[in-house]
């Protein structure tokens, strides 16, 4: 017992300095070549978190971007304001999409919305009149500059990245999270015991796809300027999963490791090796040696690890008891 | 009087007949056996009821209102609940955990709040006690034992409180210890008010326990009645028996 509490009490003690570090970072790096690094990894926290719906962000993007224009809203903080409504719009495509999408489930779904996400993706780039197309779409430029140009975003993506950690945190706990941890283990199963699985997916897949457009709008105001084939990309998602598998799913901690491991990577190599696609070697290394060694990703195998050795030092450990025979 | 009524259920699939034109009845408070040669619609007959598959015709009603084209969720939610052939049990979340998710709570709030109020985790914590499992309450369901998942899925069908449970096979697989065990919960079971209807190849275990029985053959109940009285059948020891 005592063994848990102490664990208890490093854990609450770690979350506070991570919690420290992230809130104090401009000021202990205000640099903008490492905030610019610090503002892509939160947001990467994010979206991992979320479990980005494929093409959601991009959507969120052009949502508050189109909004921003339509109000003539100039630069500054107010358009952080607007953010929520792209969220919200994004919401209300995942609820449309997802009534349809997830009639289908597993490899089926996962080909499905990628097939919304491309529908998508065509339809920026042929609105021109409404997205200005391959041109891409401008939004207004905030009106500070230099060392503090970064900042906003980071606390803004920050906010948003803290933002999904807690509903994550939250629906984890609740009854509705146990309903969705048991259609993720046999959704017939969860279907005869009274889980309304259809209802309760289309919930978490709504949520998800409102974090996720919040962040694309935050992503979008802070690049300024947003192209179909880079807001709306397949290699959003891809990296979001790989950070996931990564670090750990079905973990909290887990997809936060992963963004923070590999964004910064992912960065270090674009702009040393210039807008080249190198990384994506580099992923595909990562994602081959994920599966090969670390199946289960870096969170849940290192809890294992202690936990074993825990029940290798001593025979009272709590491990010992799921011995027990049937 | 009758708690679940089926009436000229048919199934096809395909060119197949799996059900054809079916009309067995349970009684409120009774152990019906549904039993029949590989083959002949019992399991098919237990996915139509719960809402898994849709009929080809034909109506299933309980408590005397029907529950055509209802969904498997709002089935349990009636009050019907079912379990599986092969123990399904969900095997990444603890044995207790198991037990709660089946909990009904009412209201978009309720959802939303912890995954297990203090009154339902000691509700599950008591059905765990009655079949023996408090020592593994929190052992990954995935860890437990064939027997223990077993039992397991049938304490979590009883969480929602349903007033009629469909077994499948519950007695498949299981060594003749644990048999027991089980065949003395279910009647404990029905002893507090819950009617059983029950798929089942072990011969003895269905005499031992039922208080009626139905027996399948190509799809058609060809008997039905006490277990004395179906098993002295000739129509039911040529189906079993003959070609």
């Amino acid at each position: 017992m005592s063994l848990a509490r102490s664990g208890d009490a490093w854990k609450v003690g770690g979350l506070i300095a991570v919690l420290a570090i992230a809130l104090l970072l401009p000021a202990i790096a205000p640099d903008p070549a490492t905030t610019n690094v610090a503002v892509f990894t939160v947001m990467y926290v994010g979206l991992a978190t979320a479990w980005n719906i494929m093409g959601g962000y991009g959507f969120g993007s052009y949502t508050l971007g189109l909004l921003l224009a339509r109000i003539g809203m100039a630069g500054g903080y107010a358009p952080f304001l607007i953010v929520p409504a792209a969220g919200l719009a994004t919401a209300a495509l995942a609820l449309g999409i997802g009534w349809f999408a997830l009639r289908t489930r597993a490899a089926t779904f996962v080909i499905v919305t990628i097939a919304f996400m491309f529908m998508l993706q065509l339809l920026a780039e042929n609105l021109v009149g409404l997205t200005g197309g391959g041109g891409g779409l401008s939004y207004p430029v905030p009106p500070w500059g230099g060392d503090y140009f970064n900042t906003p975003f980071y606390y803004a993506m920050l906010a948003l990245a803290l933002l999904s950690l807690a509903i994550s945190w939250r629906i984890r706990r609740s009854k509705f999270g146990l309903g969705l941890l048991a259609i993720r283990d046999d959704e017939d199963k969860a279907l005869a015991v009274g889980v309304p699985t259809r209802a309760f997916k289309l919930t978490a897949f709504v949520i998800s796809a409102a974090l996720v457009g919040m962040i694309g709008g935050v992503y979008g105001y802070y690049v300024t300027y947003i192209y179909p084939q880079f807001v709306i990309d397949p290699l959003i998602g891809i990296s979001m999963v790989l950070m996931v598998f990564l670090g750990g799913l079905g973990t909290l901690t887990g997809p936060v490791l992963g963004a923070v491991i590999l964004e910064p990577a992912q960065l270090y190599l674009a702009y040393n090796y210039g807008a080249s696609r190198l990384y994506l070697v580099f992923y595909a290394a990562v994602f081959l040696i994920v599966i090969l060694v670390l199946p289960r990703g870096i969170v849940p195998s290192v809890g294992r690890l202690i936990s074993d050795r825990r029940a290798r030092a001593g025979p009272s450990a709590p491990a010992a008891a799921k011995a027990v025979a049937p | 009087m009758s708690l679940l009524k089926i009436e000229s259920l048919t199934k096809r699939f395909g060119g197949v007949g799996a059900v054809d034109d079916c009309s067995p009845e349970v009684a409120s408070g009774s152990i019906t056996g549904l039993i029949g040669p590989n083959g002949s619609g019992k399991t098919t007959v237990f996915n139509l009821v719960t809402g898994f598959i849709p009929k080809d015709s034909g109506s299933v009603s309980f408590k005397a209102r029907t529950i055509d084209g209802l969904g498997p969720d709002r089935i349990y939610a009636l009050g019907i609940g079912r379990t599986f052939q092969l123990a399904r049990i969900f095997p990444r979340l603890t044995a207790l955990e198991n037990m709660l998710v089946p909990v009904r709570r009412k209201g978009l709030r309720a959802l939303f709040s912890g995954a297990a109020w203090s009154h339902e985790k000691e509700r599950a914590m008591e059905m765990l006690e009655f079949l023996d499992l408090s020592l593994v309450a929190k052992t990954l369901g995935g860890e437990l034992s064939y027997g223990q998942r077993k039992l397991l899925e049938l304490g979590a069908v009883m969480m929602a409180e349903p007033e009629l449970v469909l077994l499948d096979e519950p007695a498949g697989g299981v060594n003749p210890a644990l048999l027991e065990r089980i065949g003395d919960r279910i009647r404990r079971l029905n002893a507090r008010g819950i009617t059983f209807l029950l798929v089942e190849h072990n011969m003895s275990f269905v005499m031992n326990l039922c208080s009626e029985v139905v027996v399948l053959h190509r799809g058609r109940p060809i008997a039905s009645g006490r277990p004395a009285h179906v098993r002295s059948d000739p129509a039911v020891l040529d189906a079993y028996l003959g070609a």
